[in-house]
């Protein structure tokens, strides 16, 4: 197969389900138990030093 | 012996420069060998003065155990510098639009000016206000010491030297002609060791944090500095003519080399104007009003919608070439889809303020932040609906572009820059507040005032010049020639540098604040209204 028909056909079938479920799995993981605790937590980084 | 190696590098790189002329293989190669080896040999000498002959063991004037913020003063001050120097020359720009006699050849034509205002804006200003702000940034939110020793020191004068070598290339008129990406081979593997250097330095203080989270404002900076470093590599492979010469030839060609130029133009936008900046977002917004951000959860999404689409918007620049239809249509879709990750993010930075919305009144700082977080909003409101075929039909190549990219940039780049700015200064001076509130407040209302005339100027000049290329008549010739389209855009040239004008004015005086802040004077004027400290009433 040409290397453009080839990169092209990987590129809109398993790179885009790999980004999509990354993406997914990246949001999921926001929403994960505990998880709104971590956030405020992390979110007085700013505030521990000056 | 201190700065002995630094010393003796610079000497030999001046040496090697004078090599370079000598051996050039044309004369403006020459040239700019000539600025460099004088460039070089200044800071030999500058160095030599600095050298001591103190014990290696001795005690060192530098404290190397708190945080490395000398570099980010440095960083402060070019920041500042650039900043008045990319606003005059926009100015400058501006006005030989509409008075061409201005055009002094060959130096200072609008052509080799034109690169020199975009990178002296984006790349002088924008980035030592990048690398400056995320030096401090990484360093308080790590609580580490920036990695490396005095790497940090070869990131910043590397790159002032990069931005040497690059406006006065322009000058003399060497350019490459890619769009933000006019030096030419040289320069550009210079910038490359740059770069590295400071993903190193950045990486390196993260990798060494005693703090276990990293926080979310160095996950943008962080992007940043990786896209830029992917983004310059590729659209500046070339091949030059020769060794010793200035000339060279992209790696692409066509369509292909058209795309590669927006890929990483765009992208520009996005990983150096936005990604880079919304880090400043969310660690000086936060800081100045003394709050945590609105949702921290909403940021980390907003980071991994914004880097997930970002990549694929470029094509929109090319809508009705020779790029395939397909990808033009790509590039729309995935710019239309960034409204959802930009208004989140913009979401989040004006709703940090919740339940302290008194402090736009009463905080020239904070509500300076807040129009920036406002044009951010206003900005990637309008890119996405130009972005829209029918729409650009209309607004592509015309003045309406221009006003769109100022309103992004003057509104949220240099609108959180300067909020950085003046919270940083009396901070790292050690001063206990700046020399004056109510300067901020006058830079605050000059640059609002002078992107509101210069956006609301451009988007009427770029509908009317969209409008009159497309005008037909009943026997379906055109109604219009190009130079009475041309002709028709006087007076909102004249306009538009009266906006930038109160922008540039604005810059000095912010310029004049700092430098009155750093000299440790505190002028004597009346707080902001609404900002004097409450008194208890007596029981």
């Amino acid at each position: 197969m040409e290397t453009y028909t080839a990169m092209r056909q990987f590129a809109d079938s398993w790179g885009l389900v790999f980004l999509f479920v990354v993406f997914v799995g990246a949001v999921l993981f926001m929403f994960r138990p505990g998880g709104k605790a971590a956030a405020d937590r992390a979110a007085q980084i700013p505030f521990k030093e000056d | 012996m201190k700065y002995a190696f630094e010393t003796i590098a610079v000497g030999i790189g001046a040496f090697l420069a004078l090599l370079g002329v000598a051996f050039a293989k044309d004369d403006l190669f020459a040239a700019h060998m000539w600025v460099l080896f004088f460039v070089l040999l200044v800071s030999t000498v500058l160095l030599l003065r600095r050298v001591t002959f103190s014990p290696a063991t001795g005690q060192s004037a530098d404290d190397k155990s708190g945080y490395f913020d000398e570099v980010v003063r440095y960083g402060i001050i070019a920041t500042t510098f650039w900043g008045i120097v990319g606003f005059l020359v926009g100015v400058v720009v501006a006005l030989q639009m509409a008075y061409p006699d201005l055009n002094i050849e060959p130096w200072f034509s609008f052509g080799r000016m034109r690169p020199l205002h975009t990178s002296a804006v984006i790349f002088a200003f924008g980035g030592n206000a990048l690398i400056a702000t995320s030096f401090y940034v990484v360093q308080r939110t790590s609580r580490a010491r920036l990695f490396g020793g005095d790497l940090g020191w070869f990131v910043f004068w590397g790159y002032q030297l990069f931005i040497v070598m690059a406006a006065t290339g322009y000058l003399l008129g060497i350019t490459q002609g890619r769009e933000y990406a006019e030096p030419e081979w040289y320069v550009d593997l210079w910038l490359t060791v740059v770069w590295v250097a400071y993903l190193i330095a950045f990486l390196g203080t993260i990798i060494k944090r005693k703090e276990p989270h990293i926080y979310v404002a160095n996950w943008f900076y962080l992007a940043f500095i990786v896209t830029i470093a992917m983004l310059h590599i590729v659209n500046n492979l070339a091949m030059p003519v020769s060794f010793l010469g200035v000339k060279s030839y992209s790696a692409f060609a066509g369509v292909q080399d058209a795309l590669t130029q927006w890929w990483y133009g765009h992208n520009a936008v996005g990983f150096f104007l936005t990604a880079g900046f919304l880090g400043m977002m969310y660690y000086f917004i936060p800081k100045q009003a003394n709050r945590p951000v609105y949702s921290y959860r909403l940021s980390i999404i907003h980071f991994w919608a914004l880097i997930f689409l970002y990549i694929w918007a470029g094509p929109h620049h090319l809508h009705y070439t020779a790029l395939p239809d397909w990808a033009q249509t790509l590039g729309m879709v995935f710019s239309i889809m960034l409204w959802m990750p930009s208004w989140g993010g913009m979401i989040n930075g004006l709703m940090t303020l919740s339940g302290a919305w008194d402090k736009i009144r009463t905080d020239p700082i904070i509500r300076m932040m807040v129009i920036a977080v406002a044009f951010y909003g206003m900005s990637t409101f309008e890119g996405p609906m130009m972005s829209i075929k029918a729409v650009n039909s209309l607004s592509h190549y015309t003045e309406w572009t221009i006003g769109h990219v100022h309103s992004g940039a003057l509104g949220w780049v240099g609108m959180i820059s300067f909020g950085a700015i003046y919270y940083l200064v009396p901070k790292l001076w050690n001063r206990p507040r700046l020399y004056s509130m109510r300067l901020v407040n006058w830079h605050f209302w000059l640059a609002t005032l002078g992107i509101v005339v210069y956006a609301a100027v451009l988007w009427v000049a770029g509908i009317q010049q969209g409008l009159m290329w497309r005008e037909y008549n009943d026997q379906g010739f055109l109604v219009y020639s190009f130079a009475e389209s041309v002709a028709a855009m006087f007076p909102y040239y004249l306009l538009r540098a009266v906006g930038g004008i109160m922008y540039l004015a604005g810059g000095i005086i912010m310029g004049w604040n700092v430098f009155m802040t750093i000299r440790g004077y505190e002028r004597d004027e009346a707080p902001i209204p609404g900002n004097e400290p409450v008194m208890q009433p007596a029981e």
